[in-house]
């Protein structure tokens, strides 16, 4: 065992304090990682995770603390030095050029010249001779812009591997992989670690924790508040650790409630609040995502679209919210024909749009809290052309009250709120007003483990009441904690439609990944 | 909150000025002159006396009015570099309607015509690229860029072949309601351009600002600049808004014709813009788009302009036109650096 040796650490934090004006990010943090070792650095949203990794990698000095690497003071270095010292960090965002081969992406910033021209032979040899080494298979010759998205993480991994990196910082590698590519990705980490690499993973999902992890720190607002070995603890002791109080988890949830639900099918006699007939929609680049679905959603029922991303999902939620024109096809909001109706127009007919991605359409950053808590619904906070600054205030303090948003101020703008709370003003919105049909996409994505529970509720709540809500999460343990029915999306199509007691992760699986295919409707 | 945001507002415009005086300093230096003589110079010339300071205020009105037109665009996400067509457009569409009014109507009756001659002016050419890029996604900066050859060249060619004067450049002189001269209302303003269409600048001013952060349209304008992919979930028609954007900045742009074609000449000439539209560019970004911001900058591109006239004697005026450049690049320069300055000094 790594701490039986008397060895000194890969890396060593003691004491670090980092501040962002008035935001303090990091106090007193510590980490101490053995090496050769997966270590998993676990905490929610805003506890000081990223900025922690940052600071090893160095991008971000240090306000105060001392850093060691293989026992050496490198206390506040540059991410020059970091590199050259084989200290390597793979972002929650791609950094690659999409327009250049997975090759010329790999050595940039090292380029191999051959006198004054690029030796591109020689990168593609050596970037697939790491590849193999590795197992991050991916073709050298391939452009960035064609990958899949663990296609790409695996480049980013390659490119960070090529500056030599010894020691490896993943940022939250699995939120955008499906449960293949997850298993693949640990393969890799697994041969790293027996190569004798270290691996600093961040991550908030406790699965992956006690999955792939050797050892475990926990960060609480910006400070070290557990170091756990994997072996010793259990889920439910992480959990508490991050959240500082007992926490139910999804998965608990499930076996709890399976049992019940499965006996009370809920046969939905009533007509469906969500109608939808063989849509047709085009992405982007004007090829066919949403390939002829049909689908309804019954009152009080959660209807589950489980699937990889980038199977449809979005373009099919966009052409139900009115942000994409279908080729074909119709949408009912009751006996209400909307396909061909505005955003606005849906909205009025009881359309609620919890958008996939917070920070491009569910909030304008800028704008302040209560600003945000009207978007969409603007046209009914105005007094003749004007804005009713009051009205907008009171629905602001209503809502933070009502949906627990924090910093509880509605001047506030939504960029200073963590990710947790920005959510949370998206929710209170969509779900704070009347409306009968909800659209949920990938509603807990990138929030902590409290503001999951709460969204969780809040969405059985809803249901509950009567609403039909369509749930779109590449999460399928939320998929399964929630749903009543679960439909698998791939390439465009329902490729299964299945009761929620019939369905698993196991049952899921191949028809997520196109090896099943029960064609539906 | 709201300190930081003023901060960040004034520090840039600030440090510009330093840096300006700096590279004024040299300049001056340079031309073997005493700095101090030339700015003691320079400000007794322009808000040290009454004409210098009506002269000012007569520029500052036309650069507030494409300032606020190139503001309007930008709080909406579009690079509205058309202001000097639309100022020439609002010009002589207004000077048209002065050629044909009867002479001798008052100025109140002839006043809301004038304004609403020249936004029909400016708004037609501004309009034109709103919709096409609300249709067709042409992007704003080219076509508003090649609007301004065609319009200005247009407005030459009517004025030259069937408008102007035998042995002049302009039109016929307008008599039908010419708008007083602040001299007339206060005597030491004598002979400066100064005139009543700095009360509708100053209108404008405060109607801008209501609308852009007062109203719904307005909420949704700049919903649309800042992220228009957020302002269309919110059920905003984005491409309207665009078309209404620069409408609305085109008009102001017309509306500043008015300035020099009823304000002061009584008659369109051509050319008579000469670069205001541009520097209404300039003067949007010192003012950070913000309405009284905007009037500042105007107030303080004006007062480098008219006080380059003062200075000719002793300083080449055309190390004025250096100065304005050096604030324009020192603002661009700084917002990003101030910014960090101020957030770590916290």
């Amino acid at each position: 065992m790594a701490d039986a040796a008397p060895t000194t650490p890969a890396v060593r934090l003691a004491d670090i304090h980092k501040s962002f004006g008035p935001v303090r990010a990091n106090q007193s943090a510590s980490l101490e990682v053995a090496r050769g070792e997966i270590h998993a650095l676990v905490g929610e949203n805003g506890a000081g995770k990223s900025t922690l990794m940052r600071i090893l990698a160095g991008i971000f000095a240090p306000d105060s603390g001392q850093m060691e690497v293989d026992g050496r003071d490198v206390t506040g270095w540059t991410a020059a030095q970091a590199i050259d010292a084989g200290v390597g960090m793979v972002h929650q965002h791609f950094m690659l050029v999409p327009t250049i081969s997975v090759a010329e992406n790999v050595i940039l910033g090292r380029e191999l010249t051959r006198g004054w021209q690029l030796d591109l032979a020689r990168a593609r040899r050596e970037v697939e001779e790491l590849s193999r080494a590795t197992g991050l298979a991916v073709s050298p010759e391939r452009k960035v812009a064609d990958l899949s998205v663990g296609e790409a993480q695996r480049v980013e991994i390659l490119k960070t591997l090529y500056r030599g990196a010894k020691i490896l910082i993943l940022d939250e590698p699995t939120a955008v992989l499906s449960p293949p590519e997850i298993g693949e990705l640990w393969g890799v980490l697994r041969g790293m670690r027996e190569r004798g690499e270290t691996i600093v993973l961040i991550t908030h999902k406790l699965d992956e924790v006690m999955e792939i992890s050797d050892a475990i720190t926990v960060m609480r607002h910006g400070r070290t508040v557990e170091r756990l070995r994997t072996a010793n603890t259990t889920p439910a002791e992480i959990a508490r650790a991050m959240v500082g109080r007992d926490v139910q988890l999804a998965m608990n949830y499930v076996t709890e409630q399976a049992g019940a639900a499965a006996g009370q099918t809920r046969p939905s006699p009533a007509p469906p609040l969500l109608d939808v007939r063989g849509l047709v929609v085009e992405d982007v680049r004007h090829l066919t995502a949403v390939n002829g679905v049909s689908f309804s959603v019954a009152p009080g029922e959660i209807l589950g679209v489980a699937g990889v991303e980038g199977n449809g999902q979005t373009e099919l939620v966009e052409a139900l919210a009115g942000l994409r024109r279908p080729r074909a096809g119709a949408i009912y909001i009751g006996s209400h024909d909307v396909t061909r109706l505005s955003v606005k127009e849906r909205g009025d007919a009881g359309l609620s749009h919890i958008p996939e991605d917070r920070h491009a359409r569910g909030l304008v950053l800028d704008y302040t809290v209560a600003e945000n808590l009207i978007l969409g619904q603007q046209h009914r906070f105005t007094r003749s052309v004007r804005l009713d600054a009051a009205k907008i205030l009171e629905n602001a303090r209503r809502q933070i009250e009502a949906f627990d948003i924090r910093p509880a101020d509605p001047a506030l703008p939504a960029r200073a709120l963590s990710g947790g709370n920005q959510q949370k003003v998206v929710i209170a919105r969509e779900m704070g007003r009347s409306f009968q049909v909800l659209l949920a996409a990938q509603p807990t994505r990138g929030v902590d483990v409290g503001a999951i529970e709460f969204i969780h509720g809040q969405l059985r709540q809803a249901r509950d009441a009567g609403k039909a809500i369509l749930l779109v999460s590449a999460d399928l343990a939320e998929i399964l904690a929630l749903s009543d029915r679960i439909a698998v999306m791939y390439g465009g199509r329902f490729v299964a439609m299945l009761a929620r007691r019939e369905a698993s992760e196991e049952v899921l699986g191949p028809f997520m990944t196109g090896a099943a295919a029960e064609q539906v409707a | 909150m709201r300190r930081r945001a003023a901060d960040e507002a004034i520090f840039p415009a600030v440090v510009a000025l330093l840096v300006a005086a700096i590279v004024g300093d040299a300049l001056i230096l340079s031309f073997g002159q005493n700095p101090g003589t030339v700015y003691r110079l320079l400000i007794e010339g322009t808000w040290g006396n009454a004409y210098g300071l009506g002269q000012v205020l007569y520029k500052a009105t036309t650069l507030t009015f494409t300032g606020l037109a190139v503001a309007v665009g930008l709080r909406a996400g579009l690079f509205n570099i058309g202001a000097e067509s639309q100022l020439a457009a609002g010009g002589f569409v207004a000077a048209l309607v002065g050629l044909v009014l009867p002479s001798g109507l008052p100025a109140l009756v002839t006043l809301p015509l004038y304004v609403l001659a020249a936004a029909a002016g400016g708004g037609a050419v501004g309009v034109l690229p709103g919709v096409l890029k609300a249709k067709f996604g042409a992007h704003e900066v080219i076509t508003t860029i090649m609007l301004n050859f065609i319009v200005l060249a247009l407005l030459n060619y009517l004025t030259a072949a069937h408008l102007k004067v035998p042995g002049s450049l302009h039109t016929a002189e307008i008599h039908a309601g010419a708008l007083p001269r602040l001299s007339a209302m206060f005597a030491p303003f004598h002979g400066s351009a100064a005139n009543v269409v700095i009360v509708i600048a100053a209108a404008a001013s405060v109607l801008t600002g209501w609308f852009l952060f007062r109203t719904r349209r307005g909420f949704e304008l700049r919903a649309a600049g800042l992220q228009p992919e957020a302002a269309e979930y919110g059920g905003v028609n984005v491409g309207g808004v665009w078309t209404r954007a620069l409408l609305l900045s085109g008009a102001l742009a017309g509306i500043g014709g008015l300035n020099f074609v009823l304000g002061y000449k009584h008659y369109y000439e051509e050319a008579f813009a000469s670069g205001a539209g541009f520097l209404g560019i300039a003067v949007a970004i010192v003012g950070r788009n913000h309405p009284l911001g905007v009037v500042l900058a105007a107030l303080a591109f004006a007062t480098i302009s008219q006080g380059g006239l003062a200075v000719n004697a002793v300083v080449p005026k055309q190390m004025v036109d250096v100065l304005q450049a050096v604030v324009i690049i020192a603002v661009a320069a700084s917002v990003p650096g101030v910014r960090r300055m101020l957030r770590t000094a916290r």
